[in-house]
């Protein structure tokens, strides 16, 4: 059974319909990218998998659990589904240790000590050590993303959704992100990623999807849609990049 | 992000531009106020060595009347924090509901907040006056005097009421949305985002434009001399009654007054100011 399954999904904000009948399906520990033209539903449809958009029709199941289920228990979907988003979001007021913790402690309600000590792993392991407790006003892009990054994961999730995550980046913090997002894909983490980072998407995904206009065009293996793409669309788009 | 200006505040910085110097601080009230008093001291000891049986000179007779007024003062200041208690409690309150999902509680508190906001004190102070009994009578059978400096106390709190709920409003929507998403995805209910992500963060918006607003009801205390409350205005005016109510005390005493007040509510501007510059820099 597959983690993540998106079948026939159907989304509009307002009279602007931005999925149209969208379907995909992520194995446990694979990762895919999602790519395509500005607009083209993408994030969208990452934000539809943890809920923070609702759907107006299709499925989509987390470990068997529906989404779009208004009886359904959003707690327990957003334990197993973390997201990082372009922006970072990450909480001004708290330091990178207290970013990473607060969820844990105030959420989960899992004791204080224990969570800290994963919390400072997870920060060492996003290459942040000795930034503890610095606060993400002075922090560079990059590492802000990766607190974001550490954040998410020290719920534990089975699944990562990365919105976009190096689009607001300089150029060379973008680097020292999709380094940490490949550590974590190495280590059979399921991700799914919306990017327009194509070597990246070449390199680490295990399959990519191209969407366009709210549907997706075609999906394979990287090797195969970045060197032999069926569609028109896709090939216009990917001469476009590179 | 830069949060969008609160149409409701007083602008500190344009009103000190008007100020002869901008190297003005806080302390050069107090200043003021302790070379008037010195000139007051030599006034008083120059009519006095010189006076005879005549009436007293009107500098001698205010000095003479200071510590009354300044008891008086006393109440101005008590009533003034307890005032702002009340507001900051009501108006915290009442911002929260006006952002409420439910248009049975955000329609009120919109209603309450406009209504008060939008009223002259003066007009408030005597609503409440009518309309508040004398005596309340306690759910245990006991009865709570209500004085007129409590009813007034409870009259100036209602404008900044309306206006502690507009800060506290404006300063939740001007926490950026991407805030609410990632607290959302990382499982905070709606509660937990507000009391732990959003509300810390408003704090530091709201505090100077809740200092303005301090400012502003510390200074509309003297109206309740309107109502025979004894606090400082009201006991000058006694004072100046007692000693013969003669036209030539007008003057020093009103500008005692005058001075008391800006000696007291300057520095809470120029410090509000400061708070404002600290947190303009550190965002």
């Amino acid at each position: 059974m597959p983690l993540v399954s998106v079948r026939d999904v159907h989304k509009s904000f307002g009279k602007l319909e931005v999925l149209r009948g969208v379907s995909m399906d992520v194995k446990k520990g694979e990762v895919v990218c999602i790519i395509g033209p500005s607009g083209s539903g993408k994030s969208t449809l990452i934000r539809c998998i943890n809920g923070l958009n609702d759907i107006q029709r299709g499925s989509i199941l987390v470990e068997g659990q529906e989404v779009n289920d208004p009886k359904l228990d959003k707690l327990a979907l957003r334990k197993k589904v973390g997201i990082v988003f372009q922006q970072y979001n990450l909480f001004p007021h708290k330091t990178a240790l207290e970013n990473v913790m607060m969820a844990p402690v105030k959420v989960l309600k899992e004791p204080k000590r224990e969570v800290e000590a994963r919390a400072r792993a997870l920060i060492a392991k996003v290459r942040l050590s000795g930034k503890e407790d610095v606060y993400p006003g002075h922090l560079s892009g990059g590492q802000q993303q990766r607190v974001a990054i550490a954040r998410s994961l020290a719920m534990r999730p089975d699944v990562m959704l990365f919105d976009e995550v190096t689009a607001a980046l300089d150029p060379e913090t973008v680097k020292e992100v999709l380094l940490t997002i490949k550590e974590l894909a190495a280590e059979g983490m399921t991700c799914i990623l919306v990017t327009h980072e194509m070597g990246f998407a070449r390199e680490v995904a295990d399959h990519v999807y191209f969407t366009d206009r709210g549907v997706i065009v075609e999906h394979g293996p990287p090797e195969e849609l970045f060197t032999e793409a069926r569609d028109e669309r896709t090939r216009r788009f990917l001469s476009q990049i590179f | 992000m830069k949060p969008p200006a609160a149409p409701f505040r007083i602008d500190v910085e344009a009103l000190s531009s008007f100020l002869p110097s901008r190297a003005l601080r806080g302390w050069h009230g107090i200043l003021i106020l302790a070379l008037f008093l010195a000139s007051l001291a030599v006034a008083t000891a120059h009519a006095q060595s010189g006076g005879g049986g005549g009436p007293r000179s009107p500098l001698s007779t205010l000095i003479e009347w200071i510590p009354f007024i300044l008891r008086g003062f006393l109440l101005n200041l008590g009533m003034s924090f307890l005032a702002m208690a009340i507001a900051t409690v009501l108006g915290i309150g009442l911002g929260l509901l006006q952002l409420s999902r439910t248009r049975f509680l955000s329609a009120p508190a919109w209603l309450v907040t406009h209504l008060f906001r939008n009223s002259p004190w003066l007009v408030i102070l005597f609503v409440v006056m009518l309309l508040v009994p004398f005596e309340l009578e306690l759910p245990g059978g006991g009865i709570f005097i209500m004085s007129d400096w409590l009813k007034a106390t409870f009259a100036f709190s209602l404008p900044v009421m309306a206006n502690v709920s507009e800060i506290v409003r404006g300063a939740i929507v001007s926490i950026p949305k991407g805030q609410w998403e990632s607290a959302e995805s990382l499982a905070f209910t709606h509660g937990q985002t507000l009391r732990w992500i959003i509300l810390p963060q408003c704090v530091k918006r709201a505090i100077p434009p809740w200092m303005n607003w301090y400012a502003l009801l510390a200074m509309a205390t003297p109206m309740a001399s309107i109502l025979g409350v004894r606090e400082a205005v009201g006991n000058a005016q006694a004072a100046m009654e007692a000693a013969g109510a003669r036209p030539e005390l007008l003057v020093p005493f009103y500008l005692f007054l005058l001075l008391l007040f800006f000696a007291y509510i300057y520095p809470i501007s120029i410090w509000t100011r400061m708070i404002e510059r600290k947190y303009a820099v550190e965002s």
